[in-house]
């Protein structure tokens, strides 16, 4: 589903991503952690084309991100079909992002609406489908800014489905709420795991990591320092890096 | 205030003898104010009637700001016409400006050099130069240029072509396009403003929902920049009202030039003064209630709870006065 070949991306001369190697197959969870810094969001952000990567290849469902390959050369893709092309890539983000003059419904309805043409009635009916699913749909005539931060990103996945993606990108989702509203969340994500969502989620719940995932990156640094089953990499990691990391999250 | 059986304890607030003496003058001077403007007072010219061969002389009681004829001429055809210019000139430019504005600084963000090269100079020229200077020069742009083509330089090729600038362009239009293109680079500044204050992370949102560009400014960024730009826009618009008045230096008969115009046959220069001032004063009072409303549509969701609207807030106090007479009777009549 998602293929990444030794990719790489600087930022003013200092390199984030020294060449990533990463594959996740479809219906798999791939929960990556590393340290702060080490180039987490990056490589999510690289994945729908957020950021252009500088080197390497990034295939999502067999496509090149952001380009086209004709002639044995790249041509870089209009605006319109990249973003035709993220729009089956659902994203989430750790400071939830909700739009603040939209009400829920609304948040869940735009993006159906503005870029896949959806009638508004037909719209507004999955957006209430969806937020049944998360548990919100007492809420959906609130603004963000009423709702508590396990809510809004309850609501932020929705909207994230309302877009019918073959792949969801999480970017801790859960960093940003109060300890008792992480279960929420991670409730929420579990159940979409379990239907059968292509899942990447940066994340630091290590428990969430150990449970749901098919495969666990270490990201350390810009490199892939480890990967593999969670239980192995989780509770028997071989690289001292990753010894180091996880005696200090965990 | 014990209804829960506690000791009740009377809170003496303290006394703020400074805060009365001011009060006092204020009060005083406000006093005079009213004294000096609304009521008459005998002037220096006498009438005297001569009865049974006795002369009495007395002076004649006259309004100081000559209310008898500002309520002459408060409601003259040449000063509502004046009035009917001078919203036009405002609204007229206040929507170009603000257009312009909003493009301006759509561009001034653009990641291309050249148009965001283009915005900051119109925007350097237009705020660095006086607007009457722009005006006067609009109005007399017929003399630089008797016709005007728009095609392409050098060639004989035109898309438009004007001739007698001087008459198809009226001396209204010129000051139309001098506010309006003046108005555009201050609002291009306002605008820029708004869309910065939006949350980079509404923009990533919307981009990662698949929207272009176009889609995310027109949908997520606008809206809610919205919120920062209508204040001042609105200082704008007020400003505005009263620019529009230097249209009156190249002959246009808005407001200010209808009183001046007035003033100069019959030199009544204070009464005619007051009738200007008055309407706008009334303009600008319809204008700022717009603003509030404009403004609470425009914070919906930013704040938890929107504050009441001042009609809202007096049925509120209403009824917060109505209960505390009810209480108040159905305490005494449980004491007898
Ligand atoms: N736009 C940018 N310009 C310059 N440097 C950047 C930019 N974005 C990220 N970086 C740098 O790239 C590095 C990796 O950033 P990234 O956000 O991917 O880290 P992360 O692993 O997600 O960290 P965290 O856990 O704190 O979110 C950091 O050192 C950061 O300073
Ligand atoms: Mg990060």
């Amino acid at each position: 589903m998602v293929e990444v070949r030794g990719v790489r991306k600087s930022y003013a001369g200092v390199e984030v991503l020294k060449s990533v190697d990463l594959t996740v197959n479809r219906s798999e969870v791939t929960c990556l952690i590393g340290p702060s810094g080490s180039g987490k969001s990056t490589l999510l952000r690289c994945v729908n084309h957020l950021e252009k990567h500088d080197a390497g290849e990034l295939r999502v469902d067999g496509e090149l991100v952001g380009y086209e390959a004709r002639n044995g050369k790249l041509y870089e893709l209009s605006d319109k079909r990249v973003c035709e092309k993220r729009s089956h890539i659902g994203m989430v983000f750790q400071r939830f992002n909700l739009f603040q003059h939209l009400t829920v419904l609304d948040n869940v309805t735009i993006g159906q609406t503005q870029v896949k043409n959806i009638a508004r009635e037909k719209a507004r009916a999955k957006a209430r489908e969806l937020l049944a699913r998360v548990g919100l749909d007492a809420k959906e005539k609130h603004y963000p800014a009423q709702l508590s931060g396990g809510q809004q990103q309850r609501v932020a996945i929705a909207r994230a489905l309302a877009m019918e993606p073959k792949l969801m990108l999480f970017d801790e989702p859960t960093s940003a709420l109060d300890p008792e509203l992480v279960g929420e969340v991670l409730d929420v994500m579990k159940d979409l795991a379990k239907s059968g969502m292509t899942m990447i989620v940066v994340t630091h719940e290590m428990g969430f990591a150990r449970e749901v995932a098919d495969t666990v990156y270490f990201l350390d640094g810009g490199i892939i320092e480890e990967f593999g089953d969670p239980h192995k990499v989780l509770t028997a990691p071989s690289s001292e890096r990753l010894k180091s990391f996880l005696s200090k999250v965990l | 205030m014990d209804t829960n059986g506690d000791v009740a304890v009377k809170v003496v607030p303290v006394r703020h003898v400074g805060r009365w003496f001011g009060v006092a003058g204020v009060a005083l001077f406000v006093a005079m104010l009213i004294h000096t403007t609304l009521f008459k007072v005998a002037s220096s010219t006498k009438t005297c009637v001569t009865t049974n061969g006795v002369k009495t002389c007395h002076g004649v009681l006259v309004w100081r700001f000559q209310w008898d004829i500002v309520g002459q001429y408060f409601t003259s055809s040449e000063v509502l016409h004046g009035l009917l210019i001078t919203v036009e000139l405002t609204v007229i430019s206040m929507v170009i400006g603000i257009v312009l504005g909003m493009i301006v600084a759509v561009m001034r963000m653009s990641p291309n050099r050249v148009l965001a090269g283009v915005a900051w100079t119109y925007t350097w020229f237009f705020r660095g130069t006086p607007v009457l200077v722009q005006i006067t020069f609009w109005a007399f742009i017929g003399a630089l240029y008797p016709h005007i083509s728009i095609g392409i330089p050098f060639t004989h090729i035109a898309f438009v072509h004007i001739t007698n600038v001087n008459v198809t362009f009226t001396t209204l239009e010129a000051v139309i396009v001098g506010l309006g293109l003046n108005e555009g680079a201050y609002m291009s500044e306002i605008a820029r403003a708004g869309l910065i204050s939006v949350d980079e992370g509404q923009i990533e949102a919307a981009t990662s929902l698949g929207m272009t560009r176009r889609q995310s400014l027109r949908l997520i960024v606008i809206p809610q920049a919205m919120r920062v730009i209508i204040p001042p826009t609105g200082n704008e618009v007020i400003s505005m009202l009263k620019t529009s008045s230097l249209a009156s230096t190249v002959a246009v008969l808005e407001l200010f030039g209808a009183v001046s115009n007035i003033s100069a046959q019959n030199f009544k220069i204070m009464p005619l003064l007051i009738v200007a001032s008055i309407w706008y004063l009334i303009v600008t009072t319809v204008l700022s209630i717009g603003q509030f409303y404009l403004e609470r549509y425009f914070a919906r969701g930013a704040l938890r709870s929107p504050p009441p609207t001042p009609i809202q807030r007096l049925k509120r106090d209403a009824r917060g006065i109505a209960s505390k007479f009810r209480t108040k009777r159905g305490v005494s009549g449980a004491g007898a």
